[in-house]
């Protein structure tokens, strides 16, 4: 046995010096882990490293030659996740686990393109025009969302039904769903077989920046804002945050719980239909493979990392776009699986978790008196 | 008869690796965890269960590899939510993604000579029909399977048992009901929680290796297709009750018996919407037993679960 031992102290105050090491240190340690992980399947860890940094932000000499092509693809990956990470966060800052923001996702790509595609010829009337056509996919994309998030919300809020399932089998059902509509019953019919809806019309289009960069960057960045300003400067923030914290002590303050939980899981939703709606009018313009590829998760990961701070899901957002570009760029390149960056992600998290304790909790190392001394002279006992 | 039969001997196959994986999550739960992690647990199971079994040429080695691979994925949990206090939920999840991930990048690797996994063919388990039992019209597809199936019988009978009739089986309860009172008594809470997480996570482990090695034999991506989370509710279905968990396992086994029996039969309906059925009743299920617990009044679930243990603090 050793002759001390370990105890968990609780802090009155979070350390800070430990909110920044934790972070860093676990990033550290999930390179680390994920360095091991190469090196067992043969690949060198420094040459994938180096090509995965190239791949997500490109080298020098191209930027000399003016081309930011990685850049502008980090930040187009960056705009659904950040608005995922936005949707998950409100839940979770009330302890709703919303796992649920794929599914949603792909409920606001569904409503976006439905509108694209159906209303010129149903609702001729309507001018065709970006300045009218990108608004109505817009609040779409936000009520398919919503709808699909107020589901789970009602069965919580009105019959307490676990939400992390039904939240989790909704986005079962909504990507079998978007299969059901792009390889059968939207299916183009002038695809050539190719599963896939027909392309939306060009004045649906959300403009482009720089290469397939585009301006939903701006509708994030936007979205942060006004989470920012509902959970820090409004009231009904005040009371989500005070139900995260303690749900009973804001019952008996008069805070409704039902009211909220249907509240935030609207605007959870509707933003996770954004993300939809992005990938929908600016990336792919028809519904095909490759809406759902985890950004919902990528989301849940986001929101934990950057504490449920809307502008630290931004930065947060950005960073592990990053690892997905540099991933990406890894299979091209190197031909090593791209779900390398799934495992940092995941390994960096773990890490996170595991370290945050020390932020809440000091270690102090406890001396024991050796127990064979005790007993043969009484007198060495101090205290 | 031939058709019951067949649907009776589909939906045991179907059902076993959800058998093996939510008796272990109520054994984890009973203890006071939640272990959101099956579904990483039970996809990593597959995986390295098909490796190994690959290159080993035995079944078993697979077993054993899932065995280990879903233990240690647990210890991971124990360590981070037990010793170090992390949020259970967002750890399970966690464990989840980064398992989906690993999973997937070992798919790759894992093959020969580095290469991916997807498309070979491994040893498998064989079915072994049981003389005269195995001729009883309907029951006999009991009778018919292979020997995962036959020891998750087995493993039913025991984890009962053990719940409710030995005194191990007692501390368990007890530490998952009041940690408080659990250690009062001399029960080591932090240990109990310790084991029963590892316990539940081989048990998740052997659940993905019977998907790999018996029902859809060889390695594909997203093989389990969120069974761990149906896991996680057949758990509350079976109200933390082992053999009331069987009955939950059947029913979703059923569910893709029949999808697999329209599927054959050239039905019309698209299988996209054939492959929502288990998640729809997921969900309805779940609703309905939790309207129903709700009327009744009577809590299914461990009083402590979900919550940090501390024996200096209060709650």
């Amino acid at each position: 046995m050793l002759p001390f031992s370990f105890k968990f102290e609780k802090r009155l105050e979070p350390s800070r010096l430990a909110s920044i090491l934790v972070p860093v240190l676990s990033l550290l340690l999930a390179f680390l882990f994920g360095a091991a992980l190469l090196a067992v399947i043969g690949a060198n860890p420094g040459q994938t490293y180096q090509a995965m940094l190239a791949g997500a932000i490109g080298t020098p000499a191209q930027w000399q030659d003016g081309q930011f092509y990685n850049m502008t693809e980090l930040l187009v990956k960056a705009v659904p996740i950040i608005l995922t990470g936005l949707s998950v966060s409100v839940a979770f800052r009330m302890l709703f686990w919303n796992i649920g923001a794929e599914g949603q996702l792909v409920m606001g790509g569904i409503a976006t393109a439905a509108v694209a595609l159906f209303f010129p010829s149903a609702l001729p009337f309507i001018p065709e025009s970006p300045w009218i056509y990108i608004p109505l996919m817009f609040v779409a994309a936000i009520l398919a969302g919503a709808a699909w998030a107020l589901i789970p919300a009602l069965l919580k809020a009105y019959l307490k039904v676990n939400e992390i399932i039904t939240t989790l089998m909704f986005n079962y059902i909504a990507i079998l769903w978007y299969q059901f509509l792009f390889t059968t019953a939207w299916k183009d019919p002038e695809g050539f077989g190719f599963p896939g809806s027909a392309l939306i019309p060009e004045y649906t289009w959300i403009p482009r920046i720089s290469g397939r960069l585009h301006w939903g960057l701006l509708l994030a960045i936007a979205a942060a804002f006004v989470v920012w300003v509902i959970m820090d400067k409004t009231r009904w923030g005040y009371e989500i945050r005070l139900i995260g914290e303690n749900a009973r002590a804001a019952n008996y303050a008069g805070v409704s719980i039902i009211r909220n939980i249907i509240l935030v899981m609207i605007l959870s939703g509707g933003l996770a239909g954004l993300a939809g709606f992005v990938e929908v009018t600016a990336i792919s313009h028809r519904l095909q493979h490759g809406l759902a590829v985890g950004y919902g998760f990528t989301g849940i990961i986001v929101a934990w990392l950057a504490k449920l701070n809307p502008w630290g899901v931004v930065i947060v957002s950005i960073l592990l776009s990053a690892l997905l570009v540099g991933g990406e760029q890894i299979q091209i390149t190197m031909g090593l699986p791209a779900s390398v960056s799934l495992v940092l992600q995941g390994a960096i998290l773990l890490f996170v978790l595991g370290g945050d304790v020390f932020t809440r909790y000091r270690l102090r190392m406890i001396r024991k008196a050796p127990t064979a001394v005790v007993a043969e002279s009484p007198s060495v006992q101090e205290a | 008869m031939d058709f019951l039969t067949s649907i009776l001997a589909i939906s045991i196959v179907a059902g076993t690796s959800l058998v093996y994986a939510t008796i272990g999550e109520i054994y984890t739960e009973r203890s006071g965890v939640l272990n959101l992690g099956v579904e990483g647990m039970m996809i990593m199971g597959a995986v390295s269960a098909f490796a190994a079994a690959y290159h080993t040429d035995s079944a078993w080695a697979g077993v054993v590899a899932a065995a280990l691979v879903g233990g240690l994925m647990a210890l991971t949990h124990a360590f981070l939510t037990i010793t170090m206090r992390a949020e259970q939920v967002v750890t399970g999840l966690a464990i989840t993604i980064a398992g989906t991930g690993l999973a997937s990048f070992l798919g790759e690797k894992l093959g020969p000579d580095g290469g991916p996994l997807v498309g070979l063919i491994g040893p498998r388990f064989p079915k072994i029909a049981i003389p005269l039992l195995s001729d009883i019209p309907v029951i006999g597809a009991l009778f018919n399977q292979d020997i995962l199936v036959y020891l998750v019988y087995i493993l039913v009978i025991v984890a009962t048992f053990y719940l409710y009739k030995t005194r191990p089986g007692l501390s368990l309860r007890s530490v998952g009901e009041s940690p408080q009172t659990s250690d009062a008594m001399g029960v080591s809470v932090f240990g109990t929680r310790y084991l029963y997480t590892v316990v539940g996570g081989i048990l998740a482990g052997i659940g993905g290796a019977h998907l790999s090695l018996s029902y859809t034999p060889g390695w594909t991506e997203n093989l389990t297709g969120g069974r761990g989370w149906i896991v996680i509710a057949l758990v509350i279905f079976a109200t933390w009750d082992p053999l009331r968990a069987v009955v939950g396992a059947l029913l979703f086994g059923g569910i893709n018996a029949i999808q697999f029996r329209l599927q054959a039969s050239g039905t019309t309906i698209p299988a996209s919407l054939l492959n929502m059925l288990p998640y729809i009743l997921t969900v309805v299920v779940l609703v309905l037993v939790t309207w129903r617990e709700g009327l009744s009044k009577r809590l299914g679930a461990p009083a402590a679960l979900g919550l940090p243990y501390n024996r200096e603090e209060r709650t």
